[in-house]
């Protein structure tokens, strides 16, 4: 498949979605949802067509700026094209989350969404590094224009704090890949950016691990994990709905996608060394983030720190160094985006319906909207861990796979899965279950519009759940870059 | 060489200088607004023109006198100041005949401060330097304070001409110093005469009131306390001519000089010079948090801009070509970025009395006034180093330069400067993208020129943060061909 069509078709409609707002109000919205349709339906026959030769579904070079060796190389194998897939379908479904929330500037609001996606399909299949870390950024501008425009009360802050975090991190990215390309020019005499050719660098094991440093703080702050979380409460809380749901879904298994991809493969020495510290730092994240989230009131902050916790298992999965857990982690991702996506958009349904976020405001919503109460349930157990739902296989995995490497961390990461537990009930009773609170406003129920996301969302977790093997030989091919016989 | 290889090659100076008199003529027949400026406007497009038949008996440079060594470089300088130049005379047009009583004379003064401008990429001696330095300076002293009868920008001319008057003396004596020690005015004969124990010293000492001077001209700490001040009070299209071919003039001049007169071999200097980037780069952006006012902000950021050059700066004296060709693709992207974002406050502030530069005056911009804050907000990111846009592909060089010369603490200032910078350039955007209050009319007002100038130089960073390769060629090429 030609990703850089791909890339192009997001960015043209999202000039069209911008340029048909005067025509009529709701035309925006049409346009990005067909658009993000038709290539998700193109990559599911990619899909079922199955990869060329040498595993890839497709592969493309232009030359870019030849002075510094910087190409436009993008390929996609296995585990990029499952990544791009959920990219387009969680965009349809970002798109229809918000369909009657914006009120204001639909085409402006489409076209950085669209943007958004285009940047992150270009992150998933970049292999010049230049050009990596330039999708990286170019993601970061739409999405903060989301949040800053269309966000909530406190938008400026959470925007300019979300900004902050990504782009210092990514200049101490750009700065690593600029070292890492000097000591390949110093040695070969050739500055070039391509990953193939930067893979076989040889490097000093001080220099290596510096270098490694950069890309992992990147990573784990888009993550995010604990101590660089702290931007993500306050985006996911703020940002408009659709907003929420692109950051959650997709943008922070871009940092996942990173740690597999280039951290792993750019240096492996340096990288398993630091197992320890990688997956202390998962740990951590799973028992801060439940924590954090138990003690919110807020049903968007809680789902916001859930995610720090379920990001955990993945950054534990990736640093166990094996089949098991890094394939844990890959599918640990898919069914997050699916499961985070839809508690999202049930907390910007319950907002545009009852004005407020907070949970002591509502309780006994089920009697209300009987709909809304089954469906949140669904992915409430999911998000707990359920056999049978994409996060238990991801999860179980992952503590699979780190058991062979570390008991101890082992057994606190699975203690996590406790606490997941308590704040996935906790959430559900104070919302949906109890008394009915007097307060609350008649409220309308999922209708048909929001049913069949959701629907598609249940469809995709429980295939993840009950047959995996999808995922997991999607990504078999990738196993042997990482140092890990499968 | 022979005298007509000479005038072919000091062509562009020939046709500035006499587009200058025919305009000076021109005035003097017949006072008309139109005429002036468009005989201004075909001036720096002969200008320009006049490069490419230059270039071609050019070669790998030639001298003229003592005082030029004109080549493929500093060609491409010229260039550059004509554009900006051109720019400005553009936005200005709208500006002058609304704003100002006497307004032929606002082009001669332009042209006059190109001309110095031209001179400088090509100084290879004090007197050349200290020619184009003073000729641009004198210029902008009238320009800033042009709006004769308005506060602002006589005060601010004012500062601007005491505290330049006080820098070039002080450049002077260091001249004179440097002189002493080494008996030559040339800069590739300034090593002083060895063996003297007291000739080292004069050296020295020399430098520290050069590079004061050069300091104050480039804005740099602790140089800078006029930049702020004489930013706002002059008007902003002057401003931004002054923050584009102004510093870029100085800033070109030194690094031939640092080229050429391997000063950078004394530790001392570069020590002191090292500190002074360090401390711009850390201070410039610090007060910029502070302030609400657009062009003092953009003031304190051309200080820490300024500081980030100074990297290029270094790598000059060890890696010409790679020096070279940093500070090139540095400054272009700078230049069409400040112009923006100057030639858009001009813009919107057309029809109002006092300048629309306040944080309060582009709430909502972006409904109110499409094109000129879509302008803004392209250059701002670009000033931020946001990939997608010119300022990200200087950036990039300057990591590449910084890390290439293995200049680790100026790298590190680097990304905590451009950290920095991200707080108070989104501060701008967020407050064009917030809600305008009262009723939207974004229709666009004002002269089209104006607005079309804007446009195009928002494009041209984009186009150019997209697609850096031609650009990145020409300035390879060319800094190939002059031998560096």
């Amino acid at each position: 498949m030609n990703v850089a069509l791909l890339i192009g078709l997001l960015l043209a409609a999202g000039l069209v979605a911008w340029g048909s707002e005067r025509f009529h109000r709701s035309l925006p919205n049409w346009v990005a949802l067909v658009s993000f349709l038709v290539a998700t339906i193109w990559i599911v026959f990619v899909w079922l067509n199955g990869p060329s030769e040498g595993g890839l579904y497709g592969s493309q070079s232009y030359e870019w700026i030849p002075r510094f060796g910087i190409s436009l190389t993008l390929r996609v194998d296995g585990l990029s094209l499952m990544l791009i897939g959920l990219t387009t379908l969680l965009g349809a479904v970002a798109v229809v989350s918000s369909w009657t929330e914006t009120q204001t500037r639909q085409g402006f609001f489409q076209f950085n969404i669209l943007w958004v996606m285009a940047g992150v399909v270009g992150v998933f299949s970049a292999f010049d590094l230049f050009l990596f870390f330039f999708f990286w950024e170019v993601m970061l501008i739409p999405m903060y224009f989301l949040i800053a425009i269309w966000g909530h009360e406190d938008k400026s802050y959470a925007s300019m704090k979300f900004f902050l975090f990504t782009q210092i991190s990514g200049l101490l990215m750009l700065v690593a890949i600029v070292a890492l390309v000097w000591v390949h020019y110093d040695v070969h005499g050739i500055i070039t950016f391509d990953y193939d050719t930067l893979l076989e660098t040889e490097l000093d094991s001080s220099v290596a691990r510096l270098l490694m440093l950069g890309f992992f703080i990147a990573f784990i702050t888009k993550l995010p994990s604990v101590p660089v979380h702290t931007w993500l409460p306050d985006a996911h809380t703020q940002a408009p709905t659709a907003g929420s749901v692109i950051l959650a879904g997709i943008l922070l298994k871009t940092g996942a996608y990173g740690l597999i991809r280039f951290v792993i493969t750019l240096f492996p020495d340096a990288s398993q060394e630091f197992w320890v510290y990688g997956m202390s730092l998962g740990v951590i994240s799973i028992l801060y983030g439940g924590y954090m989230a138990y003690s919110q009131s807020d049903f968007k902050r809680l789902v916001a720190y859930s995610s720090i916790a379920h990001m955990g298992f993945v950054l534990v999965g990736v640093y166990s160094f094996n089949d098991l857990g890094i394939q844990g982690a890959i599918v640990t991702m898919i069914a997050h985006g699916f499961s985070t996506a839809a508690l999202f958009m049930m907390a910007g349904a319950l907002q545009e319906r009852l004005h407020t976020r907070e949970m002591s405001k509502m309780g006994g919503l089920w009697v209300r909207a009987p709909r809304m109460g089954a469906v949140t349930m669904v992915f409430v157990i999911a998000s707990v861990g359920m056999p049978g739902l994409g996060n238990f296989i991801g999860e179980f995995l992952v503590l699979l796979g780190a058991f062979q490497k570390n008991v101890l961390l082992t057994v606190l990461a699975a203690l996590g899965i406790v606490v997941a537990a308590v704040y996935g009930l906790s959430l559900m009773q104070r919302s949906f279950q109890g008394t009915p609170n007097p307060d609350v406003p008649e409220m309308k129920d999922f209708a048909f519009r929001e049913m069949s996301v959701m629907v598609v969302l249940m469809v995709g977790l429980v295939w993840v759940g009950i047959y995996p093997q999808h995922v997991l030989g999607m990504t078999d091919a990738i196993l042997p870059l990482l140092g890990v016989v499968p | 060489m022979n005298t007509q290889t000479t005038l072919l090659v000091s062509l562009p100076y020939i046709v500035l200088a006499g587009g200058l008199l025919v305009v000076m003529l021109g005035i003097c027949i017949r006072r008309t607004h139109f005429v002036a400026w468009s005989l201004t406007m075909v001036t720096l497009l002969a200008t320009l023109a006049s490069h490419l038949l230059g270039y071609e008996v050019l070669g790998g440079g030639i001298s003229v006198t003592m005082l030029f060594h004109i080549d493929g470089v500093s060609y491409l300088f010229n260039a550059l100041f004509v554009l900006a130049a051109i720019c400005t005379a553009v936005i200005a047009y709208q500006y002058v005949d609304e704003k100002l009583r006497f307004r032929e004379e606002f082009y001669l003064l332009l042209l006059a401060a190109t001309f110095g401008s031209l001179m400088l990429p090509a100084a290879t001696h004090f007197i050349s330097l200290l020619l184009g330095l003073e000729i641009v300076s004198i210029s902008l002293y009238a320009m800033v304070a042009y709006p004769e009868r308005v506060r602002g920008p006589l005060e601010a001319g004012l500062k601007y001409m005491i505290l330049s008057v006080a820098s070039t003396s002080s450049i002077l004596f260091g001249m004179a110093l440097i002189y002493a020690a080494s008996g030559s005015m040339e800069f590739a004969q300034l090593t002083p005469v060895s063996g003297s124990a007291e000739g080292d010293v004069f050296y020295l000492i020399g430098h520290v009131f050069f590079w004061s001077g050069i300091a104050f001209k480039l804005s740099l700490v602790p140089f800078h306390i006029w930049t702020p001040d004489v930013y706002q009070g002059a008007p902003s299209i002057v401003t931004g001519f002054i923050a584009t071919v102004s510093k870029g003039g100085a800033f070109v001049v030194v690094m031939r000089y640092v080229m050429e007169s391997d000063v950078f071999s004394s530790e001392a200097i570069t020590q002191a010079i090292f500190l002074i980037a360090a401390v711009s780069m850390i201070v410039g952006n610090l007060l910029a948090l502070q302030q609400r006012n657009l062009k003092r902000l953009l003031a304190y950021s051309s200080i820490a801009h300024m500081g980030y050059l100074i990297i290029a700066l270094f790598l000059v004296a060890t890696q010409p070509s790679i020096g070279f060709e940093t500070a090139i693709v540095y400054l272009a992207g700078y230049f069409v970025m400040t112009l923006a974002a100057f030639g858009v406050i001009t813009v919107i502030s057309q029809g109002s009395d006092s300048e629309l530069a306040n944080i309060d005056d582009i709430q909502g911009l972006l409904w109110r006034r499409p094109i000129p804050a879509a302008t803004l907000v392209v250059s701002a990111l670009s000033l931020a180093g946001i990939p997608l846009t010119m300022g990200f592909i200087a950036k990039f060089y300057l990591f590449a330069a910084g890390i290439e010369g293995e200049m680790w603490t100026l790298v590190g200032l680097l990304v905590l400067g451009s950290a920095i910078g991200i707080f108070y350039y989104l501060r701008i955007i967020f407050a064009m993208t917030a809600k305008p209050e009262g009723e939207l009319d974004s229709v666009e007002r004002g002269s089209w020129t104006g607005i079309g100038a804007v446009a195009v130089l928002g494009v041209a960073t984009l186009a150019l943060g997209i697609y850096p390769t031609p650009l990145v060629d020409l300035v390879q090429n060319l800094v190939r061909v002059s031998g560096f």
